[in-house]
């Protein structure tokens, strides 16, 4: 028997006890875990909630850091988005606030991070003016990018309903050396046409066509068709009311107004889930589980006028 | 080859025999992991991302190893008394000195430049892999030269901090210049506060002493271009060059002193 096997032979034995030592740990741990109830969920703190103590820890690794933090941020807004938890975000803002802290040239942070801020619950949190805060944070480290001055521009049109300060976001945008030639014409057409559904497509259109962003453009994407699904539900409530104003007080259902000859087919979203009918109102809306939810909120004047 | 290229390449090789390279292939195993993981996380900012973690890391595990290498070079030479027969041979103990930060130094080198290899190489598999419009998203191109700026700086910056290591080992036990050099690896990066000390105190004296003392102390955060060079800003040749030239001299002035401290050593 050669000494390499000898010696293989020899430590046989220390393997197959460190092999079983760690079997049984695990096992029991197992065992134990059956016994017990899980622990609570761990709370989500912020151990170091100001940006500025962080990014002073931080010594040279402060671009690193700003990515672990990017990377919880989009885990927080993720897992409250699609967790089954209260829609609670209260940690978006102040994760948002470190990250940009630690890398104030951190586009992506700025830009995605006012979408999250800004979006209504209980998709989001709900706070138009965090996000307008965090773009002009951006400008202070960045004065030369047009294009927070425009996403500026873009959450005071949709969340604020604020068009004369959207149009001078966009008007300021446009005056950005190297900014493009279309967004002085977006500033007049916010300002003529403020609330006005043609007008709010013509914008997003122009974000999608002229953003290199690939996430950014499935944002206008689906804010164009939440555009779409406000047109259609216009329609289909003027639908709905001419069938209403023929038909007895009872509940209603689609297949009430399929089988009247009103409609041929259950009415779906652009995104092919079907729209919901109240039963009794007649309001139609999405349906819960339209990826669409929630609808910006109209001013009165930006709905179409209802036809006699 | 000369007697301080003599005691360099037997310091690279002890490096090496030590296993300090082994850490490479942790870095690779980092970096490919690391790239599998963060197109799931982080909506579009994977070129980024790992531009970020393989600077951050290189620079990182170059500090470990300056630090606590540099610190042995020449108190393990003392421990193990294989200092006496070295010194016995025709050469002088500042030669002595400066093969031993030779060695490190090559030795960080060449860890730093596979290090390159591996981040270019994993850029280059994301430049290839990643669709036209998540590319188009991208501040700088994946495989941007630029990178070579703060990988050059790091590099300097390493080497300064191996010369404050060995200072330090020619004179202290192994515990204290650790500490020591990780200390002023420390306040190396606060030091631009005591430039900017009278703008808050209103002490002229105070402020002056203050603007010494950051003449004084190795000045590490200028050689920090990571963020720059990742989100495409300009960071200029003088600069690099300028950045270079003060590691150049700081290095010089800490190996002279620390061959005089060496020099002085009673070793009996």
């Amino acid at each position: 028997m050669s000494t390499a096997r000898r010696a293989g032979l020899r430590l046989a034995p220390a393997w197959i006890l460190i092999v079983a030592s760690f079997a049984a740990a695990v096992g029991a741990q197992v065992w134990r875990d059956r016994q017990t109830p899980p622990p609570a969920p761990i709370e989500r703190v912020l151990y170091l909630p100001d940006g500025g103590v962080v990014e002073r820890l931080a010594l040279s690794f402060d671009a690193i850091l700003a990515d672990v933090y990017w990377v919880r941020t989009v885990l927080h807004f993720g897992g409250v988005r699609r967790g089954d938890g209260p829609k609670r975000y209260e940690l978006l803002q102040p994760l948002l606030d470190i990250t940009t802290t630690l890398d104030p040239l951190f586009t992506v942070a700025y830009r995605y991070g006012a979408i999250f801020l800004a979006e209504p619950p209980p998709g989001g949190p709900g706070r138009p003016d965090d996000a307008i805060a965090l773009l002009e944070k951006g400008l202070e480290a960045s004065p030369g990018r047009w294009r927070y001055l425009q996403d500026i521009g873009f959450v005071k049109y949709w969340w604020k309903r604020d068009y004369e300060g959207a149009a001078r976001a966009f008007k300021q945008a446009s005056d950005v050396e190297g900014a493009p030639w279309w967004l002085s014409s977006m500033a007049a057409v916010t300002l003529a046409e403020g609330g006005d559904r043609r007008a709010s497509r013509r914008l997003w259109l122009s974000l999608l066509e002229n953003t290199e962003d690939d996430w950014l453009k499935q944002d206008a994407v689906r804010r164009l068709r939440q555009l779409d699904a406000l047109d259609q539900i216009d329609q289909l409530e003027e639908i709905v009311a001419q069938y209403l104003a023929t038909s007895p007080p009872t509940p209603y259902t689609w297949e009430d107004l399929i089988a009247a000859g009103a409609l041929r087919a259950i009415p779906r979203d652009p995104d092919g889930v079907p729209y919901y009918l109240g039963p009794y109102t007649g309001r139609v809306d999405l349906g819960d589980e339209s990826r669409l939810q929630p609808l910006p909120v109209e001013p009165l004047e930006a709905r179409p006028m209802p036809s006699t | 080859m000369g007697t301080i290229g003599l005691i360099a390449v037997n310091a690279f090789r002890e490096s090496v025999r030590d296993k300090v390279l082994y850490n490479l292939v942790f870095f690779a195993t980092l970096l490919i992991v690391a790239s599998y993981l963060v197109g799931q996380l982080t909506a579009g900012q994977e070129a980024k991302i790992i531009k970020d973690l393989g600077l951050a890391a290189a620079s990182l595990f170059g500090l470990l190893i300056a630090v606590f290498i540099g610190i042995g070079l020449v108190s393990k030479e003392v421990e193990r008394r294989s200092v006496y027969s070295v010194l016995t041979k025709p050469m002088s103990r500042t030669q002595f000195l400066l093969g031993k930060y030779a060695g490190l130094a090559l030795t960080l080198v060449v860890n730093l430049t596979v290090m390159t290899i591996a981040i270019y190489g994993v850029l280059a598999w994301m430049e290839w892999s990643s669709p036209a419009n998540i590319k188009a998203a991208w501040e700088a191109p994946a495989l941007d030269p630029a990178l070579l700026k703060a990988i050059l700086l790091i590099a300097m910056e390493l080497l300064l901090v191996v010369a404050v290591a060995l200072l330090f080992s020619t004179f202290s036990s192994p515990l204290l210049a650790a500490s020591l050099t990780l200390g002023l690896y420390i306040v190396g990066h606060f030091n631009a506060d005591l430039r900017n000390l009278e703008a808050v105190v209103d002490a002229p004296v105070l402020a002056a002493v203050a603007k010494g003392v950051y003449y004084a102390l190795p000045n590490l955060a200028p050689f920090d271009v990571k963020a720059q060079v990742v989100h495409a800003q300009p960071v200029t040749l003088t600069y690099v060059t300028l950045t270079s030239l003060y590691a150049v001299g700081y290095i010089g002035a800490l190996l002279a002193l620390a061959s005089v401290i060496f020099g002085r050593r009673d070793f009996k």
